[in-house]
C-alpha cells in the first residue's frame, strides 16, 4: 500500500478513526490503556501519514524512520497506525491482548511488523531511540528516528539519562515528542512528582525545544517537519495534550488510564468521535 | 602425575603445588585482556561498537577508542541508558559490547538488561568487570557476588566466566560470533595465564583440564586455578580429582557433567559468586533430575564480602584451594562405595552404573 503525504484534513480524520479503533480494541479487549493512547493519536498519525519515511510493505528496509513509542501501554494508538497505514491486516486489532495475539499487551518486535522496539518498561525507549541515532549517523544513514515519551515518564531518571547523551552526540536525527496529558496512573502527574519546568529542563539539556499544542495538526506537523530538518542538535516537542482527548467522560479523567470502556461507553465513545470527524 | 592436566602450560603446572603461583606465574585482571581483545577484534569486526559507562581506563577499551574513536561512545556514569542504547544499536545489525562493572551490569542496569536486550534477544554483549568478589579490596558495592545468579536467570541469556587471559580473549571472539546477547564476566585482580593456545573455547562447551576419577570439581572463572590447586593438594593424599572448567555457566555442559558424576560420584562446585542460583545451583539443578550424586557447593555463603587483598578476602569468605579440598573430603565420604577390584568403572558401563547408581540411591532411602 503506498500513500501520499495525506493533507491536514485527511490527517485529522485518519486521527478520528484511529480513536475509533483504540475504542473498539480496548472495548474488545477488555482491557488496555485508552487515556493515553487517545491523547497520543494526533502525533502517532502525523508522522505515520505525513512525516515518516517509511514503507509500509518492507518495514524492514534499514534506510526508514525509526518510530518507538517509549510509552508503551499506549500501544493501541501505534497498532492502529500501522494497520491502517498497511502494516498489517485490520483483523488484527481485535486482537489485542488475547494468547496468541501478535499485539502483547505492550509491544513485541519481533511479534508485530512496524514495531521497531519492544517497549513497555517506561524510560527505555527514549535510550533505544538514540542508539539507532547512533548507528544511523555512524552508517550514515540518513534516517530519522522519532521516539514519544509520556510525561509521567519523565520521572523515570534514565529519560535525563538519554537526554544529557544526545546533545553530546548532536543527534539532529533525533526527535522525541512528549505526550503532555498531564495525568499518570495514580493522579495528576504534578501531584504525584512534578516534572515542571519541563520545556525548560530539556532546553538545559541542549536540546531545540518546540512547545505545540498536541491536538492541533497543523502545529504537529510544522513542528515535526522543522524537526526533521533541523541540523546540528535534537528536538524536543512538548506537546500539550489531553489524556482520553475526543472522549468526553474519558478526558481529564486519571481514571481512564488503564481501565476499558465497556460495551455502552464503547458505543457513546464512537459516536463522539464519528460526529467529530463529520465536522472535519 | 603431570600428564594428567590438559591444555594447562608446563610453567604453571610446576607452580601449582608451591604457595608463590599468584607471584611467580604470568597472569593479569582479565578486564585487561579483554580491553586487548576488544581491539583485535574491532578490527576484524567493522560492525564491533565499544560503548564506555566512564570505566574505559579500568576495562582497557580506551585502546578501541583511540584507534575507532567513530565506534566508541562514552555514556559516562549512566548504565541504563547505556544498556538500552546498546539494544537500538543491535537492531541495526552492529554489534555492540557494551563495558561496565558487574555490578551495574547485572543489577543497576537489569531492567534495560532484560527488557530492551533479553526479551528481543538483541546481538548485545554485556561486558561485567568486578564479577564476584573478584574485587576484593574495593568492598561489597563493587563486589558483584550475585551477577551470574542473576544474568543465569534471564530467558534466553549465555553466561559465561572465563578462568583466564587466554581463555578470556577466545571468549570475547566467540561472542562476537555468537547471535544474541551474551554476558561475558572478568575479575578485577590478576589471574595466573592457565592455558595454552589449544585450548578449545567453545560456548557452553566446558573444558576437562585435570583428568581424575576420585571426585570432580566443576569450577568457573577465578576459582579454576583454585580447583587445581585443590586437585594438587588432594593428589597428596592418594585422591585424583577432575578438574572442568565450566565457563558457560548458561548453558550449562550438561553432558560434561553428568559424565563427571557418572565416573567420579562425587561433585563439588566452586564459584566466586553466591551459592544461590549460580554455577553450583545449575549444577544441582541438573544432577538431582538426571543422576544424583553426592555433591557440595563451594561459593559465597549468605553473606556480603569485605575489603582486603583479593586473595585474602576470598580465602576468609571460603574460596580458596583449601575450602575445596574440604569439601571434596566431605563429599567422597557420602560417596557410596564402589566395587574393591574395580574403583573406576569405564565408560561403556555407564548405564550399568547409572542402574547400579539408582539401586544405591533407593537403599540409602531406607536408612
Amino acid at each position: 500500500m503506498t500513500q501520499g503525504p495525506m493533507s491536514i484534513d485527511d490527517l485529522k480524520r485518519m486521527a478520528g478513526t484511529i480513536r475509533c479503533d483504540i475504542i473498539e480494541m480496548t472495548c474488545t479487549a477488555a482491557a488496555g490503556h485508552p487515556g493515553g493512547s487517545l491523547s497520543a493519536t494526533d502525533i502517532v498519525t502525523a508522522l505515520y501519514f505525513r512525516v515518516m519515511r517509511i514503507d509500509p510493505a518492507n518495514p524492514q528496509w534499514p534506510d526508514r524512520d525509526r518510530f518507538i513509542l517509549s510509552k508503551g501501554h499506549a500501544c493501541p494508538a501505534w497498532y492502529s497506525a500501522l494497520a491502517e497505514r498497511g502494516y498489517f491486516d485490520k483483523k488484527h486489532l481485535s486482537t489485542l491482548r488475547k494468547l496468541g495475539s501478535m499485539l502483547q499487551g505492550h509491544p513485541d518486535m519481533h511479534k508485530c511488523p512496524g514495531i521497531d522496539m519492544s517497549v513497555g518498561s517506561l524510560g527505555q525507549g527514549i535510550s533505544a531511540g538514540l542508539g539507532m541515532a547512533l548507528a544511523g549517523k555512524l552508517k550514515k544513514q540518513d534516517y530519522h528516528v522519532w521516539v514519544v515519551v509520556g510525561d509521567g515518564e519523565c520521572q523515570e531518571g534514565s529519560v535525563w539519562e538519554a537526554a544529557m547523551a544526545a546533545p553530546k552526540w548532536k543527534l539532529d536525527n533525533f526527535t522525541v515528542i512528549v505526550d503532555r496529558n498531564h495525568l499518570q496512573n495514580d493522579f495528576c502527574v504534578e501531584d504525584v512528582m512534578p516534572v515542571e519546568p519541563l520545556a525548560d529542563k530539556w532546553r538545559a539539556f541542549g536540546w531545540h525545544v518546540d512547545a505545540i499544542n498536541g491536538h492541533n495538526m497543523e502545529q504537529i506537523v510544522a513542528a515535526l517537519e522543522a524537526a526533521s530538518k533541523r541540523k546540528g542538535v535534537p528536538t524536543a516537542i512538548v506537546a500539550e495534550t489531553i489524556k482520553g482527548k475526543g472522549v468526553s467522560f474519558m478526558e481529564n479523567a486519571a481514571d481512564w488510564h488503564g481501565k476499558a470502556p465497556c460495551a455502552s461507553e464503547a458505543d457513546q465513545a464512537l459516536c463522539e468521535i464519528r460526529r467529530c470527524i463529520c465536522e472535519i | 602425575m603431570k600428564s594428567s592436566y590438559r591444555y594447562i602450560l608446563p610453567e604453571v603446572q610446576a607452580l601449582l603445588s608451591s604457595r608463590d603461583l599468584f607471584l611467580k606465574a604470568k597472569g593479569e585482571p582479565t578486564r585487561l585482556t579483554y580491553g586487548e581483545a576488544l581491539l583485535e577484534l574491532g578490527g576484524k569486526n567493522p560492525d564491533v561498537v565499544s560503548l564506555d559507562a566512564d570505566v574505559s581506563k579500568p576495562m582497557k577499551t580506551f585502546l578501541f577508542a583511540a584507534k575507532f574513536p567513530e565506534r566508541s561512545f562514552n555514556f559516562g556514569i549512566a548504565e541504563q541508558n547505556m544498556m538500552a542504547a546498546a539494544a537500538g544499536m543491535a537492531t541495526t545489525g552492529l554489534i555492540p559490547f557494551a563495558n561496565t562493572y558487574a555490578v551495574f551490569a547485572s543489577m543497576r542496569a537489569l531492567d534495560q538488561v532484560r527488557n530492551s536486550i533479553h526479551y528481543p534477544h538483541l546481538n548485545v554483549k554485556i561486558a561485567a568487570s568486578h564479577s564476584g568478589i573478584t574485587p576484593g579490596p574495593d568492598g561489597v558495592t563493587h563486589q558483584a557476588q550475585e551477577d551470574l545468579s542473576i544474568m543465569r536467570a534471564l530467558a534466553g541469556s549465555t553466561v559465561i566466566a572465563p578462568a583466564d587471559p587466554t581463555s578470556t580473549k577466545m571468549a570475547v571472539f566467540a561472542a562476537a560470533e555468537y547471535k544474541g546477547p551474551v554476558y561475558l564476566s572478568f575479575t578485577r585482580d590478576p589471574v595466573p595465564v592457565l592455558y595454552d593456545e589449544r585450548f578449545p573455547f567453545k560456548i557452553g562447551k566446558a573444558v576437562l583440564v585435570r583428568e581424575g576419577s576420585d571426585a570432580a570439581i566443576i569450577a568457573n572463572r577465578d576459582m579454576v586455578v583454585q580447583a587445581l590447586i585443590a586437585a594438587e593438594l588432594l593428589s597428596k593424599k592418594g585422591i585424583e580429582a577432575r578438574v572442568i572448567d565450566c565457563h558457560t555457566v548458561k548453558p550449562l555442559d550438561e553432558s560434561m557433567v553428568l559424565r563427571a558424576a557418572r565416573d567420579t560420584g562425587a561433585i563439588v562446585t566452586a564459584e566466586n559468586n553466591i551459592i544461590f542460583g549460580g554455577l553450583g545451583s545449575a549444577v544441582a539443578e541438573l544432577l538431582v533430575e538426571k543422576y544424583p550424586a553426592p555433591m557440595k557447593r563451594v561459593g559465597v555463603g549468605n553473606t556480603f564480602a569485605e575489603s582486603g587483598p583479593y586473595l585474602e578476602v576470598i580465602d576468609k569468605f571460603g574460596l580458596t584451594a583449601r575450602h575445596i579440598v574440604k569439601a571434596v573430603a566431605g563429599v567422597l565420604k557420602r560417596k557410596p562405595p564402589r566395587s574393591a577390584k574395580s574403583p573406576v568403572e569405564p565408560k561403556a558401563n555407564a548405564r550399568a552404573e547409572l542402574r547400579k547408581s539408582k539401586t544405591q540411591a533407593h537403599a540409602g532411602r531406607k536408612h
